[in-house]
């Protein structure tokens, strides 16, 4: 085609994203020239202001952080402290961290595919829109992520923000009564996980195979959540303390949120990360759905993501229900601890992906350095590398609002949580 | 009868207080049947220069464009709501306002010199006029859906101004403070959470902000008198809202006037 158009797309505010972030992208004489995914959330300094804070402070400070994934932010925390002062809180504990933060798995995975995600591959512009259409796809989201929410308010008081986390366990245990209508209400929740399964399943979504390396938390026994090794489907297996051995974060000046790069190349984490590497951990009732799903995992098409996240979305409902099956009220719902000084490190999975923290804490318990490494730096690099592949794959010569919807949708799917990163997006598309 | 239009904005902040709108559930779905949302880019709408009856901001004001940005909608709304700490108070990222933000940048990025962010991070109030300052971190979906019915009906919504103690006496909790010697701040800080901290046993730590005529220094000597250091009781105050004027002065004064 003689046609050689130079093209500058820019979407100036990316919408069904958290947080503020654009997109430019310019195309001359057929070729992406430039691509940059701009974050433009100003910088939130939230490693600085924890600086001289006690422990349990910081895990009410670093919440704030994001308002979808705060469980993610003080779990990961948590567990840093207790590490480093060599806390065990017993497995009452335990079990209900990882209870609560399947919650927050919930209703951050349903309310991205049904309020984020969803109206790009339907053909509307928001959720609202779609209701009209699909009333009871969109009320079916909406109960699945009011349920999450409640869960995670079972143990936090709310659920944006919540209260009920401490060094060393918990501020108060649920009574009998509350987990009981809990469960009650995760029994009827499961079919209707599984039927969004079969729904996100029939939809139409490109075929975009990629090559990319999946990371993400792998546990002896549980499904990737509350704690793990950190693991690649390329070789990498290690503990989370030795990070900073085979990860990088690098400032790019078009951005706000620093990149984060495994051994020099960008990586993939998330609930399609996750779900290829944690297959064989998947309960037989999700295993069964994923076979029936008639997608092969792993899956190497991004595009998949969706359906991960309704596997993941299944898995934790059916995880939860374990959890709280013969519920008993402890005695107390935290053990007692001493500080200590020295370096601890916490990662946990985000609805979003691996959640990295360290902190240097000195004999009194007051933070003296913290860094936190959130899933959206750690994707960046993959979001850019795979708008370009995917629009190269659409194909360059095609309109500009079409280009701009595919790079967005391509977005979108990572579930990028712009907030947590400034520590994101605007498309400009650019043809000269 | 048409809707009135609504904005929802967003500066620096988590997203957490927009929460209080897409976690409404199914409630969410009438929604439209009450105002036309014309703005809300996480939701999808998205018409930012659009005049509107009722603009919600959520977030502090941080870079040279969020000062042309506010003053932009404010010339398009008829009423604004600053929604959560962040957006009535700076919230907790105005603690940078306190040190050198400069030494901050360039610790943590590369290239600081690229970046587009100002010195401190301040309440929209600080630079506009606000209708209507919904506190907490985040706010609730009560506090909110009670003022847009309020704003529905044509009546003007009523502040909370009661300090948490009395919410948290009415909702039946054991007092933390007289019975644990938690340094419980419900005493200074304003109702609306639902004592949700108390009724779990903790003690209150402030994030609906301070209530009104609240002696500050006489709860920060208590909490010396339970044995805390006075730069502890300086971070109590210094934590969520340490750009409220209540909290900044008592937390200075327990730094000893720095």
């Amino acid at each position: 085609m003689s046609d050689q158009r130079d093209i500058r797309i820019e979407v100036p505010v990316l919408a069904r994203v958290e947080g503020e972030g654009a997109l430019e992208l310019a195309i001359e004489q057929g070729r992406i020239s430039e691509l940059r995914l701009r974050i433009f959330e100003p910088p939130r300094f939230f490693e600085k202001f924890v600086e001289g804070h006690r422990c349990d402070d910081v895990i009410d400070m670093v919440a704030r952080i994001c308002g979808i994934c705060p469980v993610a932010y003080q779990m990961s925390a948590a567990q840093a402290f207790e590490s480093l002062f060599d806390i065990d809180p017993g497995s009452w504990v335990l079990d209900m961290r990882r209870a609560m933060y399947c919650g927050e798995w919930i209703q951050s995975h349903a309310l991205h595919i049904h309020l984020l995600a969803a109206p790009d591959f339907l053909g509307f512009n928001s959720a609202l829109e779609m209701a009209a259409d699909y009333p009871d796809e969109v009320r079916r989201g909406l109960t699945l992520q009011t349920l999450g929410n409640d869960l995670i308010a079972l143990f936090g008081g709310r659920s944006v923000h919540p209260v009920g986390l401490r060094v060393g366990g918990f501020y108060h245990a649920p009574s009998v009564q509350e987990v009981d209508a809990m469960r009650t209400r995760i029994d009827a929740a499961i079919p209707l996980a599984a039927a969004l399964v079969g729904w996100c399943a029939s939809l139409s979504l490109p075929d975009d195979r990629q090559s990319f390396t999946n990371v993400g938390l792998r546990h002896e026994t549980e499904y990737g959540i509350y704690s793990g090794r950190l693991v690649s489907d390329r070789g990498l297996d290690i503990d989370i303390s030795e990070w900073d051995a085979h990860i990088r974060e690098i400032h790019q000046p078009h951005s706000t949120a620093l990149h984060a790069e495994l051994h020099g190349e960008p990586y993939l984490v998330g609930p399609l990360a996750r779900l290829n590497l944690n297959l064989d951990r998947l309960p037989p009732e999700t295993a069964q759905l994923a076979r029936a799903s008639g997608v092969s995992f792993p899956s190497d098409n991004m595009f998949h993501s969706m359906l991960a996240r309704a596997l993941e979305l299944h898995m934790v409902l059916i995880e939860a229900q374990r959890l709280l099956e013969d519920y008993k009220v402890p005695q107390r719902a935290w053990v007692d601890w001493k500080p200590r000084a020295g370096v601890g490190f916490g990662a946990s999975e985000a609805p979003r992906g691996t959640l990295w923290h360290r902190y240097e804490v000195d004999e009194q318990g007051r933070v003296t350095d913290a860094r936190i490494v959130p899933p959206t730096s750690q994707n960046q690099g993959r979001i850019e590398q795979d708008i370009a592949q995917s629009l190269q794959q659409f194909g360059l010569d095609q309109d500009e609002e079409a280009l701009r919807l595919r790079a967005e949708t391509v977005i979108r799917n990572y579930d990028p949580c712009i907030s947590c990163a400034t520590h994101f997006l605007k498309l400009k598309v650019r043809r000269a | 009868m048409s809707r009135p239009k609504l904005a929802v904005h967003k500066f620096s902040s988590c997203d957490g207080c927009q929460l209080a709108l897409l976690n409404l559930g199914e409630t969410l779905l009438q929604l439209p049947g009450l105002v036309d949302i014309v703005h809300f880019a996480e939701a999808g709408p998205m018409d930012e220069d659009e005049p509107v009856a009722v603009a919600l901001v959520e977030g502090s004001i941080n870079t040279e464009h969020d000062l042309e940005r506010i003053q932009r909608i404010r010339r398009n709304s008829d009423y604004l709501v600053s929604l959560g700490a962040c957006a009535t108070s700076g919230g907790l990222q105005a603690l940078r306002n306190m040190a050198d933000a400069n030494a901050w940048e360039a610790a943590i990025y590369a290239r600081p010199e690229v970046l587009d962010s100002l010195p401190t991070a301040t309440a929209v109030s600080d630079h506009v006029k606000v209708d209507l300052a919904l506190w907490g971190c985040p706010v609730n979906s009560r506090q909110l859906l009670g003022a847009l019915r309020d704003l529905l009906f044509g009546v003007a919504p009523r502040e909370e101004r009661r300090p948490l103690c009395m919410e948290c006496k009415r909702s039946g909790a054991v007092c933390t403070l007289v019975t644990g010697e938690a340094t419980c701040m419900g005493p200074v800080t304003l109702a609306g959470c639902g004592a949700i901290c108390p009724r779990k046993g903790r003690a209150c730590y402030a994030c609906y902000g301070p209530a009104e005529q609240v002696n500050a220094e006489s709860l920060g000597r208590r909490f010396e008198g339970f044995g805390l250091l006075p730069e502890d009781v300086a971070r109590r105050f210094h934590f969520i809202h340490s750009g409220a004027p209540a909290f900044q002065a008592a937390g200075k004064h327990f730094r000893g006037g720095k």
